[in-house]
């Protein structure tokens, strides 16, 4: 999507796109893999740090749990039903962040000027941005999400069905694209402010941790910010919604439970606009 | 006379030094604010369930969660401390030029960090507080010698979480990496000191031994005197007593520490 640094003008067929496309993935995949190899060569420090990755994100669901010690319900969900909404956000969110959560740094090689140098690169931009400091060790968020999501499974009471049972994949893949997209319009945002990774981070860290619980616990104005402007709803509340058989938020219609892929596509493409015009105001630092 | 002058002229560089990055202050704002907003909807769905959980009514509750928004940046809790430059200065044996200042290397680092974390009370604390505030049911003090006594928890916090850090901070003089030990402090900290949930809803012995542990004091001691929850002496001694068992464990470490540097050669 990104495409090198110069902007060029003139015919844009579907050929060239594709062709862009692929070398985009092909990039991404070198860098990354250089990324793993440079980590793994120090084993240890790699299995801590995947373990904090683990244990600082196993903490969310610490807190909810000593909140169930308390109580026995939170918003009408129970601790299972909890769990659920927890697992479905954390894979997601998890999945984006390990693919493309280095985005961040963007403010960092914008301050720097180190962002030339990938301007420069035959390979496109936002493949190399996404893959910088590409970290395995986020797949200790993964690891963590996927064994509340395991638990949760175990202890929800759903009533499963084919339809139920196709959908699960799909939305744990949607959501991961609806964050992808978050980070890739945050990071197009720092193109405008440099140094406010951080607002970013309200977003993405703050989105999934919104998402981790109920949206009967929230104002009806946050629900309708978080489905019609920002459609993180989309990620697991509308789907949760259909696969536990609760009243879906703002009473929207059933069928938006199958949606979140359609939603993942429309995010990606309108991150890749913003990304487009963030890319095309940068003027380098000269440093 | 001249030493105190050193050290505020010291504590005014380290508000100034964070005082430049505006947009990054505005972001953190956003982002506190934010985590705030997401935090009081689960705590008024947690005291609807059980009001008058942990002897807090639900507006103090709230209350509760803009303090620790308003504190987070302050003390550290999350990180971003002078922790990080200090093991940078270890790591690459910068270390030996600050002991050649004629300046006591602890007393330095704790003036640096007060002067930021004053400016992170003021850049960071103030808007998201008054957010909360504007947006949703609190309660505030009206007495201002509450107020006074507020303020004078929360330095005692901001001094135990530097004598923490400091000794976080020093352990990159053993390890080569301390990557690791920052985490877990962070961790530790962000669970202990109440950011997660307040520490009296903690059930049984687990919420008598954090409530014991230093880090106790960045949020839930002065949340208590704001809230009227504590008393305002016992809790000033209580932090006292770790900052000054953290002071001292971080010089004893310290000169063990710099002895280590001078067989180094620096």
């Amino acid at each position: 999507m990104g495409e090198g640094g110069v902007a060029r003008g003139g015919p844009d067929d579907r050929g060239a796109a594709g062709r862009r496309v692929a070398d985009g993935v092909r990039a991404y995949r070198m860098i990354a893999a250089m990324w793993i190899r440079s980590t793994m060569a120090y084993r240890v420090s790699f299995a801590l740090t995947t373990f904090g990755n683990f244990a600082a994100t196993a903490l969310d669901f610490v807190a909810i749990l000593l909140m169930f010690s308390r109580v026995d319900a939170l918003g009408g969900y129970a601790l299972p039903e909890v769990a659920f909404l927890y697992g479905l956000s954390s894979v997601s969110f998890g999945l984006a962040d390990l693919a493309i959560g280095s985005m961040d740094r963007l403010g960092r090689r914008l301050r720097d000027g180190s962002l030339d140098t990938l301007l420069v690169r035959p390979a496109p931009v936002l493949a190399q941005v996404a893959a910088d400091r590409f970290a395995l060790r986020r797949l200790g968020r993964v690891t963590q999400g996927a064994l509340v999501l395991a638990y949760a499974l175990w202890t929800v009471d759903i009533d499963w069905t084919v339809p139920k049972l196709l959908l699960m994949p799909v939305v744990l893949v949607s959501g991961a694209g609806i964050f992808g997209a978050v980070f890739v319009a945050g990071a197009a945002f720092q193109f405008v402010a440099q140094d406010a990774s951080e607002a970013q981070n309200a977003f993405t860290y703050g989105g999934t941790t919104l998402l981790q619980y109920p949206p009967t616990i929230f104002g009806k104005e946050l629900v309708r910010g978080v489905t019609f402007v920002l459609p993180l709803a989309f990620v697991n509340w509308l789907p949760a919604a259909y696969l536990l058989d609760r009243p879906y938020p703002l009473g929207l219609p059933g069928w938006l439970a199958f949606t979140p892929p359609l939603v993942a596509v429309a995010c990606g493409a309108g991150a890749g606009l913003a990304w487009r015009a963030g890319l095309r105001t940068y003027r380098s630092t000269g440093s | 006379m001249g030493a105190g002058r050193l050290y505020a002229a010291v504590a005014a560089g380290g508000f100034r030094r964070y005082a430049t990055y505006r947009a990054a202050t505005a972001a953190g704002v956003f982002a506190n604010t934010v985590f705030g907003l997401i935090l009081v909807h689960a705590y008024l769905a947690l005291w609807d369930e059980r009001p008058q959980l942990g002897g807090y009514e639900q507006a103090q509750a709230v209350t509760y969660v803009w303090l620790g928004q308003a504190l987070l940046a302050a003390a550290a809790i999350g990180g971003g401390g002078f922790e990080d430059e200090l093991m940078e200065r270890i790591r690459t044996g910068d270390v030996a030029i600050d002991l050649y200042r004629p300046a006591d290397l602890q007393l330095w680092w704790l003036a640096a960090d007060l002067g930021r974390a004053a400016f992170q009370l003021l850049g960071r604390g103030v808007v998201p507080f008054a957010c909360g505030a504007l947006l949703f049911d609190v309660e505030l003090p009206s007495r201002p010698g509450v107020w006074a006594a507020f303020l004078v928890a929360v330095v005692l916090g901001l001094v135990v979480s530097f004598g923490i850090r400091y000794l976080v901070a020093l352990s990159a003089f053993w390890l080569l990496d301390g990557t690791g030990v920052v985490q877990m402090a962070w961790l530790a900290g962000f669970f202990c000191s109440g950011m997660l949930l307040p520490l009296n809803v903690f059930p049984g012995g687990l919420g008598e031994a954090v409530r014991a542990l230093p880090w106790s004091s960045l949020l839930q001691g002065p949340a208590d005197v704001l809230l009227g929850k504590a008393d305002a002496l016992p809790t000033f001694a209580f932090q006292a007593a770790w900052a000054v068992a953290l002071l001292a464990a971080g010089r004893l470490v310290q000169s063990a520490a710099t002895r280590r540097v001078v067989v180094q050669g620096g």
